[in-house]
Parts: C-alpha cells; structure tokens; sequence
C-alpha cells in the first residue's frame, strides 16, 4: 500500500492546481446549464432534481477550488467570476446549449458516469486532501447517477419520439465525451505517483458502464468512438454568452461583500 | 453575571440548542456535525463538518455556533470545517431519527458501504409505517431529501437520503 503524503513538489503543486481548476470548471459550467432548466423543466419535481444536481456539482466545484487556494490558487469565487472564455478550462462537452431534455439529461449521466467513477479513483489519492474531497463528493455523486441513469432509460424505452430524441442526442455528444478522458500537461507525472487517477483506466470503466446501460439496457447505439480533439484552451461559441450571463451579478458589484 | 468554568461539555450543550436551519425540529449536534469542540483557556474552537457540500446553510450554521458559543460569553471563538471522516447520515442521533418521523420526514435507512449503485434504498412511511412506498421524486426541497408517496395511508412526504 502507498504511503499518503501531504506534501508535493513545486511542480506536482502547479500540475495539481491546474488539475483542480480543469475539474472545477466542468462542474461550474455543467451547473450552469442545469441551472438554465429552473422554471422550464417538463414538472416541477424535475426543475427541482436539476436544480439540486446542479447546487451538488457547485459544491464539488467549490471542494475544488478551496484545495486549490490552499496550494496558493486565487479566491474561488475570483476564479469562478473573473475569467473569461479564454482562460476557463471546462471541456468542450459542458458548454453546449442545453438542447431538449434527452440533450440534457444524456450529457448529465455521461458526465456523472465519469465523474462518480474519477472520484471513486480519486479517494485513493496519495495526496490526503483530495482523497479527502473525492470521497465528501462521490456520495452525493451517485444520487445525480441513478436519477440520469433512470432518465436515460425511460427516454430511450418510451415512445419512438422519445428513443429518437435520446439517440440524436447521443449521436451529438458522444464524440464531445472523449475530452473529459484527455490528461493536461504533466498529469502522468502526478498518476505515475498516485497523486491523480489513472484517466486512461477511468475512461476504460466508464465505456463499459455507460455501455452495459444505454446499449445492452436502453439499446441505443454507441456512435464510434472518436478522438479527444483539440484542447481545453479551445471553444465553441457558446462558451462566451454562458460566461456574459453567469458572471453579470459579479462584475456588477464588484465591491459586494455579502451575497 | 457567575463565571462558570468553560468546560467542553458546556460548549457541547449549547451547540446542542443550535437547530439545523434547513429541519429545525434538529439540532446540529444530533445530526452529527459538531466533530469537536476545544477549549483552551478563555478561547474555544468548534469543528463542525457540511453535509452536503453544497448546502447553502453553511454560513448560517457557522455563525450561529459563534453566536450560541459567544452567548456563553466567550469572546474568542473560531470556527473551523473539516472533511474528514466525510458526513454520514449513520451519525443523526436516535432522538433525533423520532423527532424527524414526527415531524413528517422518513429518517434515513442505514447509509451501507456500496459508494457507487444503482438500486435505491428501503424508506418507511414516517405516519403509518408502512412500507409499500414510491418515490415520487429523486430530489427533493433540500439537498438531504426526496420526495415519497405512502400506497398504504396515501400521503405524500419527505425521506431522508442515506448518504
């Protein structure tokens, strides 16, 4: 068994910040366009479940950036608020629109399926404190997993509408997917030593979860797979117009000191 | 004003009049967030641990332990989170577990060790105990909860996530 350590090198310091600041902005972004849902959702109870998931994925984000400060990161809130599409790192996958609800709630349960499956790796972590995050967030994780699970079923099953829908859906994201299993620069390094997950074994159990259920369960077709493209420095145009509105309370007050 | 001497167990026991903002009819200590409580000399610090991480009583809850430990007339109070051992569910006190079915809420089953499944976990009719219950919603008003119809007395209610 690996010792835990709580101390890292400068570089597996910087590595790690960045790391935490990849992961925070899929959560921070992803809530947000959960967050778009309040008020619209099909029934009421389900505006109320993607609210919640929402409100959870921010919690995560903030677990994240707190550790983050605490290696000598910014603020989280100055992190969340004050940078724009070009320095936020969240991939490609959580930015798209929302869509319709199949949209919503497949890109849901294939980004649950990786992160309850990342952070079951992670609360192995050598480095105590994000073990210590992963296994806080991996709990309330596999509440959003058996909702999306359910959903994904239920659409896929139900009418030809619905089975239509979903399959579009998946057509569409599948290949935005393959991003969140892309390491950063010097990611191996902090792998090599047990600091960070393995991706490359995540994305091997995540293929095969997601597989058993939305093929052998659901059976809808798996598109083939495809490459990570470019990285996460790069955009679609709908990062920036998600960031006008989601930061706008912010930069407007910029002195508030209470929320 | 008799000075009494700042004991933990005193700490502890106003912190156990502190209700948790979101369930009143609990308190933070019976729901196990209050990890520890240390006093040294005229200064007291208080450990306490979120549920979810997301719960956003969390600034409450922090100043209302200052407040319930500052009303003992202790000037220097810190107030610290922790996230280890994580929350559970398992930690709401047997006291508490009654006062939640009173007031209406399934208290939780017993959270198990299986972090990552599928299958959702057996809740009782808090006003019949019955068990032939459905879940109407996955989520509910609070992070902590969802939602439950009992097929037996036919009410609605709110059930506690294991966690």
């Amino acid at each position: 068994m690996t010792a835990t350590t709580t101390t890292l090198t400068p570089t597996q310091t910087q590595t790690l910040l960045l790391k935490l600041t990849v992961l925070a902005d899929d959560e921070i972004i992803l809530a947000h366009r959960g967050g778009e849902w309040t008020g619209h959702a099909p029934i009421l109870e389900e505006d109320i479940a993607l609210a919640n998931i929402a409100q959870d994925e921010l919690g995560h984000a903030g677990l994240y950036l707190t550790l983050a400060q605490s290696l000598g990161g910014s603020d989280p809130d100055r992190v969340a608020f004050w940078r724009g599409p070009d320095d936020y790192l969240n991939a490609r996958l959580v930015e798209l629109p929302k869509g319709d609800w199949a949209l919503t709630m497949l890109r849901q349960f294939l980004y649950d399926t990786y992160e309850a499956l990342w952070l079951e790796a992670a609360t192995r972590s050598t480095y105590a404190p994000l073990a210590e995050v992963a296994a806080k967030a991996v709990r309330e994780e596999k509440f959003h997993l058996q909702h999306t699970a359910l959903w994904a079923e239920r659409l896929a099953l139900g009418t030809s509408e619905s089975t239509r829908r979903i399959q579009t859906a998946l057509d569409e994201l599948w290949p935005y997917a393959a991003q969140l299993f892309q390491p950063i620069d010097g990611e191996a390094e902090l792998t090599g030593v047990g600091i960070l997950p393995d991706l490359s074994a995540v994305h091997a159990r995540w293929h095969d979860l997601v597989t058993r259920h939305l093929h052998d369960k659901c059976g809808l077709i798996l598109p083939a797979n495809a490459e990570a493209g470019a990285g996460r420095d790069t955009h679609t145009e709908h990062l920036a117009p998600l960031l006008l509105e989601m930061q706008s309370v912010a930069r407007d007050y910029p002195d508030a000191q209470d929320w | 004003m008799t000075t009494q001497p700042l004991t933990p167990d005193a700490i502890w026991h106003a912190l156990s009049t502190v209700p948790d903002p979101e369930i009143p009819v609990v308190s933070i200590t019976d729901m196990g967030m209050v990890r520890d409580v240390a006093v040294d000399g005229g200064s007291v610090s208080v450990t306490f641990t979120p549920t979810f991480s997301g719960c956003p009583a969390l600034h409450v809850i922090k100043a209302s332990i200052e407040q319930a430990v500052r009303d003992l007339g202790v000037a220097d109070v810190s107030v610290q989170s922790t996230l280890t051992p994580p929350w559970t569910t398992d930690w709401i006190n047997e006291g508490a577990r009654e006062r939640l079915r009173e007031y209406g809420i399934a208290p939780p089953a017993p959270a198990g060790h299986g972090l990552i499944q599928l299958d959702v976990e057996p809740t009782r009719c808090p006003r019949c105990a019955s068990m032939n219950v459905r879940m109407t919603a996955s989520f509910g008003p609070t992070l902590c909860k969802r939602m439950y119809v009992c097929d037996s007395c036919r009410e609605p209610f709110e059930g506690f996530k294991s966690v």
